[in-house]
């Protein structure tokens, strides 16, 4: 955990889930910065549909943490026009899979501003938004759309995996001048998932990346954590795909190199490069499609940068290129069968 | 002008010698803890609205707008130009219709809770906006709910243990339990797939009725939103193509008075009622006690004959209210008084249609009482029939496997073909 910090937090830790700890993320950057402000549907006095932001509009008011009108194009579009006056916007959405309405003011004006503007104008948002399936969400409560993100030339994209993380990202994030796609892996809002679906969900109690200081801390984008050091292959990996990865390694006892990425924009090259070359084998995991997915981008730098030290030929483990069902859920869902096969696979070529 | 941000905003503000400016951000009436006091709201009497010719120019009629159809009076006769005059048959079948819409819910809603399915979502204190509306227009009409419109299929006399399968994604689920519960599907009802992505059904209804006009057809097309839908950009692009095209359409918003939890004041409704959306359009439009069939009966009956004398769209506001939780994930305790609902003066919709019934001596409170004893029997051996299909569970058993990859092309692709044999070989070797 220790390589994450870049500035140790303040305060003494505390054992948050990732709710709390993204609630404790926007609590310390709207008492720090006066031009933070929370906006979304149902995020002011209810505290959000996840609770990640209750409590937020009693302490800061309403003109700094309010309500909107059910438009994702309009958070956008307005978060954007906050920005430009020098707010802070830390728009949410209610469900990855309602921002496709949005896509419009984001891609082509959040994104580009800057470039557009030369550097006069900027969009320093971070979009908040709970990703991923997992919790029987059927089409439009489940999908990963990271990918579409990635692809636009402009916007970094950030993902969490634990309370620690997602805090130091979140703080990161919003203090970033860029605009900020903030995914949060819901599976895994109140507890780590291991993928097996027919056992007790855990809570975040005892969890190592549950420990979480109280106050101000960042964990910078641009750099991929190494959740676990290994000599056999290389696992690339981020969100809830982290922990079913973890997981499934403990339970074949491979030696892997567990890596989270953390921020797909900017990307944490050069650790995925040492980590490769090293190995000689690298797997790529995500939840998300996978056609034209950001595994396909992994799986292209690795060929690029590490071909002669490849060992064997690079794997994807991914959700299918279907629609996110609802009752095959887990007939879907990447889970430890899809891995471990693909890892026995990697390890015999 | 170099705009950095950066804590940059302080520095801007009151640069001048001028009164600051104040943001407006809504506040509904009341909060958990405050008593629901509805003596300042103002309810235009019954009968009061007049009714215009089917074919009026929607700048004739503008008064409709802000005033409120309705029919039923406190003593549940009705009155007025709105009347619709209908038969005792009609009367008896709505209200059944509506019962059963009722009955059908608080089953659903418990098997939910019991852990049989994931997600359910009522419309209790909304059933005259869907089912009146249902039974004003022909059968074949093309209707494009949202997911609080299970009363249409219920007015259509679609099997409720059709409904019941797709809630439980069982084997009997012609969906093939790829939709979150109540996402119906009902071709043969006239019934559009519903999506859980708000209002993306307004201007599809716009398109059908679009293509039905070009075709020559006489079949004319209903939508349904909530009111917090309306923000949405696709209403707006739906109103200003049913206007340009005059399409034969009628475009309701359910104004149930809550988006999950926020209030009609974030949709706009502080301003402005939602039906006088329709004035900047051009659309004839319409605002109708939601709570009152007959109302929301007369006023879809005079859209749809306006749509089918090429007079154009209309755009009907039924006033309501949202009488439980928005689904089974919401608690509204956290943020809405308790007794608001209970305190909601324009009463229960079957309530009140039961009095108008009773009042015409067609109907009493015997009968009521033994006909929602035999509906909530009728949806309990339903919910047991669909149940020897089976229940959600961990949802891997019902359907088979591969026909996740179906339906995704007409004709599927060799990466489906390929990562469908993936998934049938990792369920060998997980045992399934
Ligand atoms: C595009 C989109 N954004 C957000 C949501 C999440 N959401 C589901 S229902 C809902 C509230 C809708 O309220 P309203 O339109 O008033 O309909 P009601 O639930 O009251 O019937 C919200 C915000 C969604 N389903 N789709
Ligand atoms: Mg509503």
């Amino acid at each position: 955990m220790s390589s994450s910090l870049s500035d140790s937090g303040s305060g003494g830790l505390q054992q948050m889930t990732m709710i709390q700890a993204i609630n404790s993320a926007l609590d310390v950057m709207m008492e720090r910065d006066p031009d933070v402000v929370v906006m979304g549907e149902d995020v002011g006095y209810f505290g959000g549909v996840f609770r990640a932001t209750a409590g937020l509009q009693k302490k800061y008011g309403k003109n700094r943490v309010f309500d909107t009108p059910i438009t994702e194009i309009g958070i956008i579009g307005v978060a954007i026009g906050m920005g430009a006056y020098g707010l802070r916007p830390v728009p949410e959405i209610q469900f990855a899979d309602y921002i496709y309405p949005a896509l419009d003011q984001l891609v082509s004006e959040a994104a580009r501003l800057r470039y557009r503007s030369a550097g006069e104008y900027i969009a320093p948002l971070t979009v908040r938004s709970p990703f991923g399936g997992g919790i029987f969400g059927g089409q439009t409560h489940s999908q990963s759309p990271e990918g579409i993100f990635t692809h636009v030339s402009g916007v970094k994209t950030v993902i969490p995996s634990t309370p620690y993380d997602a805090k130091g990202l979140l703080i990161a994030a919003i203090e970033d001048n860029d605009p900020v796609i903030f995914f949060e892996p819901k599976r895994i809002y109140n507890g780590p998932f291991d993928g097996h679906y027919d056992r007790p969900a855990k809570g975040w109690a005892g969890h190592p990346g549950a420990m979480v200081p109280e106050g101000h801390y960042r964990v910078p984008l641009g750099q991929a954590r190494t959740v676990r050091q290994g000599e056999a292959l290389t696992i690339l990996c981020y969100g809830t795909m982290e922990h079913v990865v973890e997981s499934t390694v403990a339970d074949m006892g491979v030696d892997a190199e567990i890596i989270d990425l953390r921020t797909l924009i900017p990307l944490d090259i050069e650790a995925i490069e040492r980590s490769v070359k090293k190995t000689g084998r690298c797997l790529i995991v995500h939840e998300a499609t996978r056609t034209s997915g950001f595994g396909a981008e992994l799986s292209a730098l690795v060929q690029e940068r590490c071909f002669y030290h490849l060992e064997a030929p690079i794997e994807r483990v991914t959700g299918f290129d279907t629609p996110y069902p609802h009752s095959l859920e887990w007939a879907y869902f990447p889970g430890p069968v899809r891995i471990r096969k693909a890892i026995d696979k990697i390890m015999k070529d | 002008m170099s705009d950095q941000p950066a804590s940059g905003a302080g520095d801007q503000r009151n640069g001048r010698n001028l009164p600051p400016l104040r943001l407006h951000v809504p506040e509904p009436q009341f909060r958990p803890g405050d008593t629901a006091d509805f003596s300042s709201f103002e309810i235009p009497a019954a009968g009061e609205a007049p009714r215009p010719d089917e074919a009026a120019h929607p700048g004739t009629m503008q008064g409709l707008v802000y005033g409120l159809i309705r029919v039923l009076d406190d003593e549940g006769a009705a009155v007025g130009p709105w009347d619709p005059h209908l038969p005792a048959e009609t009367l008896l079948k709505m209200l059944r219709a509506m019962a059963l819409t009722r009955a059908f819910d608080e089953r659903m809603f418990r098997a939910q809770r019991q852990g049989k399915t994931s997600f359910y979502m009522k419309s209790t204190g909304e059933e005259a906006v869907s089912i009146a509306a249902a039974t004003a227009l022909a059968s074949d009409d093309m209707c494009f709910p949202s997911y609080r419109q299970q009363g249409i299929l219920i007015a259509r006399g679609w099997p409720i243990i059709d409904m019941m399968n797709q809630i439980y994604s069982n084997k009997g689920d012609r969906l093939k339990g790829r939709q979150l519960p109540i996402m119906y599907s009902a071709r043969d009802a006239s019934f559009f797939s519903i999506s859980g992505n708000l209002t993306t059904q307004y201007p599809q209804a716009v398109g059908w009725a679009m293509a039905s006009a070009a075709r020559g057809d006489t079949r004319i097309a209903a939508t349904w939103c909530g009111e917090g839908s309306t923000a949405e950009g696709d209403f707006h692009s739906a109103c200003t193509f049913a206007s340009v095209y005059r399409a034969p359409v009628i475009l309701n918003i359910v104004n149930n008075q809550w988006a999950i939890s926020s209030f009609s004041g974030f949709a706009g409704a502080e301003a402005t009622t939602f039906a006088a959306r329709a004035l900047g359009y051009g659309i004839a439009g319409l605002r109708v006690d939601g709570n009152d069939a007959l109302a929301v009966y007369a006023a879809t009956r005079w859209a749809a004959d306006r749509a089918r004398a090429n007079a154009g769209p209309t755009l009907i506001e039924h006033f309501t209210y949202r009488a439980e939780g928005h689904s089974t994930s919401d608690d509204p305790s956290a943020y809405r008084s308790a007794d608001e609902g209970s305190h909601w003066p324009l009463g229960d919709p079957i309530a009140r249609l039961k009095q108008h019934c009773i009042r015409l001596g067609i109907w009493d409170e015997e009968r009521q009482a033994a006909m929602d004893k035999e509906l909530a029997e009728q949806v309990r051996d339903a919910a047991r029939e669909a149940e020897k299909n089976g229940i959600l569970g961990h949802g891997l058993h019902h359907h088979p496997m591969e026909t996740m990859f179906e339906d995704v092309f007409e004709d599927m692709p060799w990466h489906l073909r390929e990562q469908q044999q993936q998934m049938l070989d990792e369920a060998k070797a997980a045992g399934l």
